[in-house]
């Protein structure tokens, strides 16, 4: 099977959901290549070779300078009629989702959407996608081809294979239709610490915490265990905190190996955003909350006492 | 000014949902509603619409006739009227016969602007606008938290992992909003005495041009192949503090080696 990767890239570094979903596609066998368009890209080309792609195609092009998502269809478009490739695989986000629906379209090719999982059965590609607040999984396939597969993001861990990859140049045609929207600014939000797609552990905060002011304590928590902060989508409406860091439907999924949900009930608009974490600790004064029901470690008390203690513990601990 | 807005009917959110094991399709037999996330887009468009002084709303949908009854509520808001392609043919439909069934019943409105709510409750998708303004042909801003209209552009601002972005396109366009977007007006008591006169148009795939192999099943590119239960999570630990909960918790990362 030949599987083509599209790497994303934000400031100059390939997304960890991008080499995870290489790493992934070198796990199935067959041969990975990847797609990397943008402008003054090409020295990320090579780092994707750590992860397991053979050859990297890469458009460097002006064009293709703002991450919007209708030139790139042009760009996958024009490689993927010179190229013949069994299945594309996208890491989600709100870009490569945006990409991946309108090449479905283009090229009237089946995209299967929200999977966490990809595997190859009898020689055919599945998918796997959760459906129903993940209370059932599906076994999804194609009818047609290229394979089109947008992953969940936070799905694949990248795993550094150290290969190196060959550098395929090629030039993108374009639609003028695709080139009439434009970037007129771009505003990134200063987050302190490691972004939470990348952080191994998250400490997340709900309504439960009962104001910003009262974010310090997951702060601490958070430096302490050396992960980032996050936050429930009722905590990013009433203005607490970043949409940058909101978990849950509307916002990001991810998978650290410890999540600590602080004063979050846990309902399944959340749940379906960390349940894939590899531990889950809850802290809630609410016996009754959803969260009790899939935490490897529920607490039911007072974060305002457990959360400091828990932090003095862990600097102890670290210190020790 | 005409703005079309694409609107869903998803089974009602306090309805058990469960999935016909014959067909691995949604069970849509229940009661249906307005996909809530559609209702920021209605609001938006009618929002646009008042701040402009004259203009359409129409609002678009592909789903079963019933559907019809849960769309009112849309007109109950103040749009002016619905067409609804309402066909056997197209049951079953994934994104690439969704978006064509539904780009060819846009292009018979040729709107100004197409919009669209962030996603749907009954799907976790999410990118159908993205294959509908690729069909049309049109620039698209999708996640968009704030919109503006001048002369012949939308200017959206929108969320992204990052932080923010403003896209300008120019019309016509398709715009995906989010639900942080606006807060939707409830349907007044004349509104909803109103809703039942305006027009309201169902529309099968022929009087579209779509023949009955694009769309449905026979027009899809993605398959179910099999329904399983989740994968199973460990034993959950639940206790409640007595003081040493602190402690606890450490222990417990310990040793499960998360320190």
């Amino acid at each position: 099977m030949r599987f083509l990767v599209f790497l994303e890239h934000h400031e100059g570094r390939l997304q960890k959901d991008s080499l995870g979903l290489l790493s992934k596609a070198a796990s199935l066998g067959g041969e990975v290549e990847a797609v990397l368009l943008g402008s003054e890209v090409n020295e990320l080309a090579a780092e994707a070779g750590k992860y397991g792609a053979t050859k990297v195609w890469v458009d460097d092009d002006v064009l293709l300078d703002k991450p919007l998502s209708q030139p790139r269809v042009d760009a996958l478009e024009t490689l993927l009629g010179d190229q013949e490739f069994d299945a594309v695989l996208f890491a989600a986000s709100v870009l490569s989702a945006d990409i991946a629906a309108a090449l479905a379209a283009r090229l009237d090719a089946g995209l299967n959407y929200d999977l966490t999982d990809l595997a190859v059965e009898d020689g055919k590609l599945v998918g796997k996608r959760p459906a129903l607040g993940d209370s059932v999984y599906a076994d999804v396939g194609w009818t047609s081809e290229p394979r089109l597969a947008l992953i969940r993001s936070g799905t694949f861990e990248p795993k550094e294979a150290g290969g190196s990859a060959e550098v395929a140049p090629f030039e993108s045609r374009f639609q003028d239709f695709s080139l009439a929207a434009t970037m007129v600014e771009q505003a990134h939000e200063e987050s302190q610490g490691p972004s939470i797609e990348d952080a191994d552990v998250i400490v997340a905060a709900g309504r439960g915490l009962g104001g910003p002011d009262n974010f310090g304590l997951v702060e601490e928590l958070a430096k302490a265990l050396g992960g980032a902060v996050a936050a429930t989508r009722a905590v990013v409406d009433a203005g607490w905190y970043p949409y940058s860091t909101q978990v849950g439907q509307t916002g990001k999924t991810v998978s650290p190996k410890l999540y600590v949900a602080v004063g979050i009930s846990g309902a399944i608009q959340h749940k379906v955003g960390m349940q894939s974490s590899g531990l889950i600790v809850a802290i809630n004064k609410d016996p009754n909350a959803p969260i009790f029901e899939y935490a490897d470690l529920g607490v039911v008390g007072d974060l305002n006492e457990i959360v400091p203690k828990l932090t003095e513990l862990v600097r102890a601990r670290k210190a020790a | 000014m005409k703005i079309a807005v694409c609107a869903k009917y998803v089974p009602e959110s306090t309805a058990a949902r469960r999935i016909d094991p014959e067909t691995k399709r949604l069970d849509r037999s229940g009661e249906g509603a307005l996909n809530p996330f559609d209702v920021n887009a209605v609001e938006e468009a009618l929002r646009l619409k008042e701040a402009g002084g004259d203009g359409e709303v129409v609002i678009v949908s592909l789903g079963p006739e019933r559907a019809l009854e849960a769309m009112r509520r849309a007109l109950a808001m103040g749009a002016d009227r619905i067409v609804l392609v309402a066909d056997e043919a197209a049951a079953g439909s994934d994104l690439v016969a969704t978006s064509r069934v539904l780009a060819a019943a846009l292009e018979r409105e040729s709107p100004d602007l197409v919009l669209f709510g962030q996603q749907a409750n009954d799907a976790d998708g999410a990118v159908l606008w993205a294959a509908v303004a690729e069909r049309l042909q049109r620039p698209l801003i999708s996640q968009v938290a704030e919109l503006s209209l001048e002369d012949a552009k939308v200017r959206g601002k929108r969320q992204t992992e990052y932080g923010y972005d403003v896209i300008d396109a120019p019309l016509p366009a398709v715009v995906a909003v989010s639900d942080a977007i606006n807060e939707p007006r409830y349907p007044s008591l004349k509104g909803i005495m109103g809703a039942k006169k305006k027009p309201q148009e169902t529309v099968s795939l022929a009087d579209l041009g779509v023949g009955a192999e694009e769309a449905g099943e026979a027009g899809s590119r993605t398959t179910v192949e099999a329904l399983n239960d989740p994968p199973p999570r460990g034993d959950t630990v639940k206790l409640e503090d007595d003081g040493s909960a602190a402690e606890k918790i450490l222990e417990f990362l310990q040793e499960r080696k998360a320190l």
